[in-house]
């Protein structure tokens, strides 16, 4: 290290957003560089700002569900989930069985989605877009399920607070055993394609490594902690829904390979090892899901009206693709609206860990090493932004001609 | 990092607390909520803790496990400001898991809290959320810097507050602007 620096006395700065083809949302990223290698790296956030949080507090809670589906377009169950649990625990709602069941469900069929939507971008970031066309193919058939059994490929509304609005008949069920026999058969081609092609592992052994010490001291979550060892995932460590009657374990990459390396290799194994898991506990859920009521109160109006006389505090804690999702609220006794909401996304724990992922790196693999932790930052940044930033401001005309020259790039 | 003591169940972790801070530990809680078909527990811990403890109360929990920081959240009560540090402790084994709420009151008139990013350097982004939405101060932040508010957004307006330093002035309805 001495030696480079008597030959190369300055570095250069590189800034990489916040809006960059190579990134799907915005993000700005400062980069120190030495040559080719990363020196030192700053984040900054805020450009997606939408005040969802301090909007929230001046609705009702079965407002906010709708709200907080919108928060993220892939993790549309997750955060509804997130803050049903939330409320669900501050006023004492009971939820039914079949609910719990039927929430596991939904929550899996997410998961899927979303994995298989990361492991097309990840291709995509390091140049293998056949890959991309063949996983998408595999995620569409997950929506197209997701599709029949909610009436919505994207934002589903199918929470409620103490329960679930829509169920899942015997009419379901052989189109659901159909999609997941599809998933499991292709399964392979998948694991094939990721693990043990030569380009993939060229591009995803030893890069990005993120330590066991790192990964427990940032309070990293998801799949990007259980790919350094840390065996965390709410699904296991918590009763919820009715993920504590199912068969399931953590999902870390040593299941697979017998060692825990951190790196973005890894990071792919538990995504691939998750997507499996998930196929499993739609099947079992479906199998001993008992029969009973959707939701413990019908009335609307009578619900939120026990909701405002109660006053009261919780957490919502709930495992998302991406990590750990935790909503907050307090009631106050006296409102409808809750006095406070706060939504905290998986990406805003795994902002710190891209830190010594990228340190060492060299450019050209920022975009992959970026994106192995699957961030998504309009969860992120979900706070208050009155103030007009005109930096940033596109007329429509450049906005679309961005998007033609996006559908080209992806069409080639 | 620092498994390997025996882990404590929910009353013994209460105790652990009780038994170090008495008096200083204004209330503390247990909510236990059972779910699915076989009615498994999970527990949440609710306490609240006098400010001057504070520091130590963290030290005390990183003591007995390195925990896990979800988030901060934080309430504008009127006089004073309420920090909740939502912490999860014994995650690695099958439901086993307790949720920690540490919730910690400070006056508006010196609104200052310490850093625990010493402790736990993943504190970091929740605290500099916490310094721009609220307005409190942390004391040896290693990163003073805003984070989601832009660098034009007027200073001395926290928008997380219920008082005149909330956002209320800042606000322009769609119906009154005629856009």
């Amino acid at each position: 290290m001495t030696k480079q620096k008597e030959v190369t006395k300055t570095t250069y700065q590189l800034p990489i957003g916040p809006i960059h083809p190579a990134l799907k949302e915005p993000v700005m990223f400062e980069f120190e560089i030495d040559g080719e290698r990363i020196i030192d790296v700053d984040v900054s956030l805020g450009h997606v700002h939408r005040a969802i949080e301090w909007t929230g507090m001046r609705r009702n809670p079965i407002q906010i569900i709708y709200l907080a589906e919108r928060i993220c377009g892939i993790c549309s169950f997750v955060h509804p989930f997130a803050f049903v649990r939330a409320v669900e625990n501050a006023c004492d709602i009971q939820v039914p069985e079949r609910a719990d069941y039927l929430r596991v469900v939904h929550g899996e069929l997410e998961r899927i989605c979303s994995h298989m939507l990361w492991a097309g971008v990840a291709a995509h970031e390091i140049g293998f877009d056949s890959v991309l066309y063949l996983t998408w193919e595999m995620r569409e058939k997950a929506l197209d399920l997701t599709e029949y059994l909610t009436g919505n490929r994207v934002t589903k509304a199918i929470l409620t607070i103490g329960g679930i609005r829509r169920d899942i008949t015997k009419e379901h069920i052989p189109k659901i055993q159909e999609t997941m026999k599809y998933l499991k058969d292709n399964f392979e081609k998948l694991r094939k394609v990721y693990l043990d092609d030569k380009t993939f592992q060229i591009r995803s052994q030893n890069c990005g490594i993120l330590t066991y010490e790192d990964a427990l001291k940032l309070c990293a979550v998801g799949p990007t902690t259980r790919a350094s060892g840390v065996k965390k995932d709410v699904r296991v460590d918590q009763a919820y829904a009715a993920y504590s009657d199912l068969d399931i374990d953590y999902m870390t990459p040593d299941v697979l390979t017998g060692e825990v390396n951190g790196d973005v290799y890894d990071r792919i194994i538990v995504r691939l090892l998750e997507v499996k898991q998930s196929i499993g506990l739609i099947e079992q859920a479906i199998d001993k899901m008992p029969a009973g009521d959707l939701v413990s109160e019908p009335k609307i109006p009578k619900l939120l009206n026990y909701i405002k006389k109660t006053a009261g505090e919780g957490i919502g804690r709930d495992e998302a693709p991406r990590g750990e999702v935790i909503h907050y609220v307090k009631f106050d006794g006296e409102h409808e609206q809750p006095y406070t909401w706060k939504v905290r996304a998986s990406t805003y724990n795994n902002i710190l860990p891209w830190i010594p992922m990228l340190k060492g790196e060299q450019i050209a693999d920022i975009p992959i090493v970026a994106a192995s932790t699957d961030p998504c930052m309009s969860c992120t940044n979900r706070v208050a932004v009155v103030n007009k930033n005109k930096k940033y401001e596109l007329n429509k005309e450049q906005l679309h001609q961005l998007s033609v020259a996006k559908t080209r790039r992806l069409m080639r | 990092m620092t498994k390997g003591k025996k882990e404590l169940n929910v009353e013994q972790l209460v105790k652990y607390f009780k038994d170090e801070f008495k008096t200083k530990i204004k209330s503390i809680e247990i909510k236990k909520r059972a779910t699915g078909s076989k009615k498994k527990e999970f527990s949440n811990i609710w306490m609240k803790i006098d400010k001057s403890i504070f520091k130590k109360v963290i030290k005390h929990l990183c003591d007995y496990q390195f925990p896990h920081l979800a988030v901060v959240s934080g309430s504008d009560l009127g006089k004073n400001i309420e920090l909740t540090y939502h912490f999860s402790v014994n995650f690695g084994t099958r439901l086993n898991e307790i949720s920690l709420n540490i919730a910690v009151e400070i006056p508006k008139s010196k609104p200052e809290i310490e850093t625990i990013c010493d402790y736990i350097p993943g504190a970091l982004i929740t605290e500099r959320e916490k310094q721009e939405m609220l307005g409190v101060k942390v004391i040896g932040i290693p990163d003073t810097r805003r984070l989601f508010l832009p660098d034009d957004f007027p200073k001395d307006v926290y928008p997380w507050r219920k008082d005149e330093k909330g956002m209320e002035k800042l606000i322009r309805n769609l119906h009154e602007v005629k856009k």
